[in-house]
Order: structure tokens, then sequence, then C-alpha cells
């Protein structure tokens, strides 16, 4: 139906490694049942995985809501967490803060960031110190 | 391209989970998972030492046509759970990701 948009809302866990990526998994499900190209739900579900696990990694959890759009389908990523010092350094490609038990599950590559600014079209981060962080993203259809 | 069903069958991998009737157009290997979020694409073979539950949804969501894990690598059990549940690829090897990339080169385009 012309501009009806369509909304998913997630929870995603702080600490549970184990269902981390969940939302994502989920997300491209049912932009599949939906019936959009295989490269737009490609693009939408890795910059929304990364969003999903940088939440966990970094930020103790938080909440995403997908908004599908006619044009555009839109992803907003918000946490509580700590909050991003410097966003240009975070930014470049390699910089990253995560411990070493994190990075021996394979992430802390640093390309986080990188790759959700790659696979989309639009990306906005809104952080404040102490107070927390939101990724809004958009990736055209 | 190659059917993954008959390159797994040259290369001799063990298939742990997953359909097998794939196209292969490619290979990707790496360990660090925004790397291989950044490169693998569709229908490639993922080959990695990394076994944790993550390498499901990596896969998942790049689409690559199987997970190759190399060193004699087992699945975590929850790995293995959701990769059976989800329906991903996946095969062990004994040999080093260089050694299964020289395979994957041989008989790609054979
Ligand atoms: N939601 C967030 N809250 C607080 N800090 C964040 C958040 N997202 C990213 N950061 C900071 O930005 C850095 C870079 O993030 P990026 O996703 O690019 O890399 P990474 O998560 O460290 O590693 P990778 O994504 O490659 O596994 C992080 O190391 C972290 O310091
Ligand atoms: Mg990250």
């Amino acid at each position: 139906m012309a501009d009806e948009i369509i909304r998913f809302h997630f929870d995603v866990d702080g600490d549970d490694f184990s269902s981390a990526g969940a939302a994502s998994v989920e997300v491209k499900k049912r932009l599949r049942q939906l019936g959009f190209a295989p490269d737009v739900i490609r693009r939408v579900a890795i910059a929304m995985y990364e969003g999903e696990i940088n939440m966990v990694i970094h930020a103790d959890g938080g909440v995403v809501d997908v908004e599908v759009g006619d044009d555009d389908i839109t992803m907003i990523l918000s946490d509580h967490g700590p909050g991003i010092e410097n966003v240009e350094l975070a930014m470049q490609e390699g910089y990253s803060t995560a411990r070493d038990n994190i990075r021996s599950l394979g992430f802390g590559a640093g390309m986080g960031l990188p790759n959700m600014k790659k696979y989309t079209d639009d990306m906005k981060i809104e952080t404040e110190i102490g107070v927390g962080t939101t990724v809004i993203m958009k990736v055209n259809v | 391209m190659i059917n993954l069903d008959i390159l797994a069958q040259k290369m001799e991998l063990r298939h742990i989970c997953g359909s097998t009737d794939r196209e292969i157009c490619g290979c990707y290997a790496g360990d660090l998972l925004s790397w291989v979020m950044s490169h693998a694409e569709y229908g490639h073979i993922w080959i990695t030492i990394m076994s944790n539950i993550n390498v499901v949804a990596v896969a998942s969501l790049c689409d690559v046509a199987c997970v190759v894990l190399a060193e004699g690598v087992e699945l975590d059990p929850d790995a293995l759970e959701a990769a059976t549940k989800q329906d991903i690829c996946v095969f062990s090897s004994k040999l080093s990701t260089y050694e299964l990339c020289t395979l994957v080169s041989k008989y790609i385009n054979e």
C-alpha cells in the first residue's frame, strides 16, 4: 500500500552475546517476506547488525526501531551507554576500544562504523558522553 | 561457478550441517567479523577459524554459501544449534586456511 509505513521494534540485550544479531536476522527475514531486492536486504541487515553488536559490546544494550517506507528503510538504534567521545576518530577504519575478551570472539577490528557508512545511503550519529548514543541510518530502496 | 556439493567432495570437507545445494562464485578467508561483512559476498565460501555463534549470524547476514572451519576447528554447541535451525551450511577441515584457499582456487573454475 502506498504511503504505508511498516514498523519493527526490538530490545537488544546488553550482555547476551548468544542472541546478539537476532534482531538483524529477524529484520532480514521480514524484508525478504516483503519482497525487497537481495542487495537492499543485505545492506540493511549488515548495517543493522554492526549497530546492534556495537550496542551489545560498547553500550550495554539498547533498542532498535526499523521503519520500512516506500522509498527507504530507516534504522534507529538508541542506547544509554557511555557515548562516543570523538565520533570522527571512531569512524576511522581500525579504531576500536574493544577489550580482549571481545576481540577473541572476532569483534574489535574497528570496521563496524565504517561498514555502516559504506552500506547505507545516509548515516547520522547523535551522542553525548554519559548519556548515550543514537545512530540513524537510511537505505534507499 | 561450481556446485557446493561437488566442490565439498573434491575438497574432502566434512559436512556439519545445512543444505549444500548452492552455486559457489568465490571465496573469502578471514576471522575478523567486520572485515568479513565488508568483503564476503553472496555465494562465497567463507573460510575461518572462528567457531562461536556470531559466525552463524554473519554467515546468514552476508548470505555466503557456506562456512568452512579450517585447522580442525569445531563449531561451539550453541552455534551448531543456531546453524542447524537457520539452515546455515557449515563444513570443517583439518587443512589450514591457506591450503583450503589453494583447493578452492584449483576447483572453482574447473
Ligand atoms: N553505541 C556505542 N556506544 C559507545 N561507543 C561506541 C558505540 N559504537 C561504537 N563505539 C565506539 O566506536 C569505536 C569504533 O566502533 P566500530 O564499530 O567501528 O569498531 P568496533 O566495534 O570496536 O570493532 P568491530 O565493529 O570491527 O568489531 C568502538 O570501539 C567504540 O569505542
Ligand atoms: Mg563495531
